[in-house]
């Protein structure tokens, strides 16, 4: 049987102009990629714009958004000393609106934080020791499942009773389900790879291979599912104060807002609209930018 | 002179609630330092077990060992977690078969490769990387400064391949595990990746264990053969005579079946049937059922291991 040996001299390396070009990093092909898809930049630029209205509200030289008036209820937009007119107590909207957008971006950040914080141990954990840790955390999960996360979030506001803590906790136990899941299903996919036996054919004890390998490469997708999550915190959050669960009055919240607004929508609609617009859009910037980040980030090439 | 490592009676069992797998059934094998032993099967036959096996690399939970694993006289069955994480990358390294997922697409090349030195060495950061440097060099990456600070998709299949030795000989390892490492590499650098691996090896005396189902690869790179079967070592020969008289017939089988030069218009042999279910331990010879040569002893009882010739045995009732 002829076998015949090869004749390839190695010494000579083959590809060696090849390797002149310089080697980006990973995330500076990330953000080329960004930089190339002007949905996501303008997205951005407009949370970027409302949160930093938001939290800059009180050195913009705005109204005093608790400041009731008699005499100028439910102003038009454009009428003088208020551009975006005034609401059912005379109070200035432009005032409320950024004022309002630091309680509603809070009470949708903090909540998706905090399930991404416990959701995500919980998930990598059931992930990463599968068998019956996973059947127990996971199944566990399921039963939260089984309700309509509005539905949740309602009944467990209703027990608590209304206020801003409540809701917050509310809210927490609402996204750590689907949190959970998602980091489940991404660290059992990454436990599978090569990479994971490699690191322990290499002698990387198990919580060096959870913190640096799984973490490193299940982080970016919980990452951006979590951005996604961020504008349903901002309407649950709203939702949950239209239905007076949330946010108590004078405070301003975008809900509360459009709550309490809803009875001058005869009188003056745009107006009563308002809170609404802010929530729309930014809850869609925020779910158009994890799009475009999710697209940005996915590598594997 | 002693042997590097020592198997005796490995017999490896996954033991799970709905079904239980014997995938290695009496390994018994040496190797020398400096000697590469191939390891030759189909898909199935227990190569991949036994090579993660001497790494200890399956779920401690539902793994039933057996038998001897003696790396220079330590048994590595009985080695705590602290011998052990010495023994994984340390004393012994693997390659794995896809590059392509083997390196973690989230850190550099440098990254991982430094990572290892740091663990087991415990040198400052800066001298891990310089080592990784050399490594990269030794296995003849072009501008290694540049392909450290790579990222694992960013090189193509035979670099990553020799990156992944060179992080494999990061920590001067005595034994070198080889897991299909050209199959998923096209032809041509297939070669360069075996060349690789058989001038290292002369370089540092290693012993290598290279599985493969590839009998050029095979016969390439080792000095001896073993043919497994259904977790067994049915052959184990010196190369040479591996491919000039191989005495077992589904040896001769898997020889015959490769394609080479001037065969054309030739039937192809193929040997029918497929491999035994390994849902319990085997108690005749597994290859009787497609054997050509089959008779009533072959299911009687397993036929023992014969020597035929100077470090050529035989699993085979008919070789004796």
């Amino acid at each position: 049987m002829a076998l015949q040996t090869p004749s390839l001299e190695l010494g000579a390396p083959v590809m060696a102009p090849a390797a002149a070009t310089a080697t980006r990093g990973y995330w500076q092909s990330v953000r080329r990629r960004l930089a190339r898809d002007p949905v996501t930049i303008v997205c951005a630029v407009v949370l970027i714009l409302i949160v930093a209205s938001s939290l800059a509200a009180p050195w913009l030289g705005l109204a005093d958004p608790y400041k009731t008036s008699m005499i100028r209820r439910l102003n038009a937009l454009g009428s003088p000393g208020h551009l975006l007119g005034t609401d059912e107590l005379g109070r200035d909207m432009l005032a409320r609106l950024i004022y309002g957008g630091r309680l509603s971006l809070f009470m949708g950040v903090t909540p998706v934080a905090c399930a991404l914080l416990i959701g995500g141990l919980l998930g990598i954990t059931a992930g990463f020791l599968g068998g019956r840790t996973n059947m127990l955390i996971m199944r566990t999960m399921d039963v939260f499942y089984a309700f309509p996360s509005v539905l949740l979030a309602i009944s467990l506001s209703g027990a608590m009773g209304a206020g801003a803590e409540n809701t917050l906790l509310a809210l927490s136990l609402v996204f750590i389900p689907p949190i959970c899941r998602v980091s489940e299903s991404v660290t059992t996919q990454v436990r599978g790879f090569d990479f994971v036996d490699a690191a322990r054919a290499s002698g990387a004890p198990s919580l060096t291979i959870v913190r640096v390998h799984v973490l490193g490469n299940v982080l970016g997708p919980i990452l951006v599912y979590a951005t996604s999550l961020i504008s349903v915190a901002i309407i649950l959050a709203a939702g949950l104060s239209f239905l007076g669960l949330g946010v108590k009055p004078p405070e301003p919240e975008w809900g509360l807002m459009l709550n309490t607004l809803r009875q001058a929508i005869y009188v003056n609609p745009v107006l009563a609209a308002l809170p609404g617009v802010m929530i729309f859009f930014t809850s869609i910037c925020f779910n158009l930018m994890s799009d475009g980040l999710r697209a940005a980030m996915d590598v594997k090439a | 002179m002693s042997n590097l490592l020592e198997v005796r009676d490995l017999c490896v069992t996954f033991v799970t609630p709905d079904r239980t797998v014997h995938a290695v059934n009496g390994m018994s094998f040496d190797l020398r330092r400096g000697e590469t032993l191939g390891i030759l099967g189909e898909s199935g036959s227990g190569k991949s077990v036994t090579l993660r096996s001497i790494l200890r690399l399956h779920p401690e939970r539902r793994t039933r060992w057996s038998g001897s694993i003696r790396l220079e006289g330590d048994e590595v069955l009985e080695m705590g977690p602290r011998a052990l994480s010495d023994l994984r990358g340390g004393r012994v390294a693997m390659i794995f078969q896809e590059p392509a997922t083997a390196f973690d697409p989230v850190f550099t090349i440098g990254q991982q490769i430094a990572e290892t030195i740091r663990r087991h060495t415990g040198k400052s950061d800066t001298d891990a990387w310089r080592r990784a440097r050399e490594l990269l060099e030794l296995v003849r990456i072009p501008s290694p400064a540049q392909r450290l600070k790579a990222y694992p998709h960013e090189m193509s299949g035979g670099m990553r391949q020799r990156a992944m030795i060179a992080l494999a000989l990061s920590c001067n390892p005595s034994l070198l595990l080889a897991d299909e490492p050209t199959t998923a590499l096209d032809a041509t650098v297939q070669i360069q990746v075996l060349l690789l691996v058989r001038e290292l090896q002369r370089e540092f005396d290693l012993g290598v264990i290279f599985v493969t189902h590839d009998i050029g690869v095979a016969v390439e790179v080792s000095d001896r053969i073993g043919v497994m079967y259904a977790g067994k070592i049915i052959e184990m020969a010196p190369v040479a005579e591996m491919v000039d008289a191989p005495q077992h017939p589904y040896s001769r089988g898997l020889l015959a079946s490769t394609v080479h030069g001037g065969m054309r218009g030739q039937r192809l042999e193929a040997i029918p049937g497929a491999p035994p279910d390994l849902a319990t331990a085997p108690t005749a010879c597994s290859f009787a059922p497609r054997c050509r040569f089959a008779e009533a002893r072959c299911t009687a009882a397993p036929p023992p291991l014969a020597a035929v010739a100077e470090g050529h045995q035989v699993r085979c009732v008919l070789a004796a």
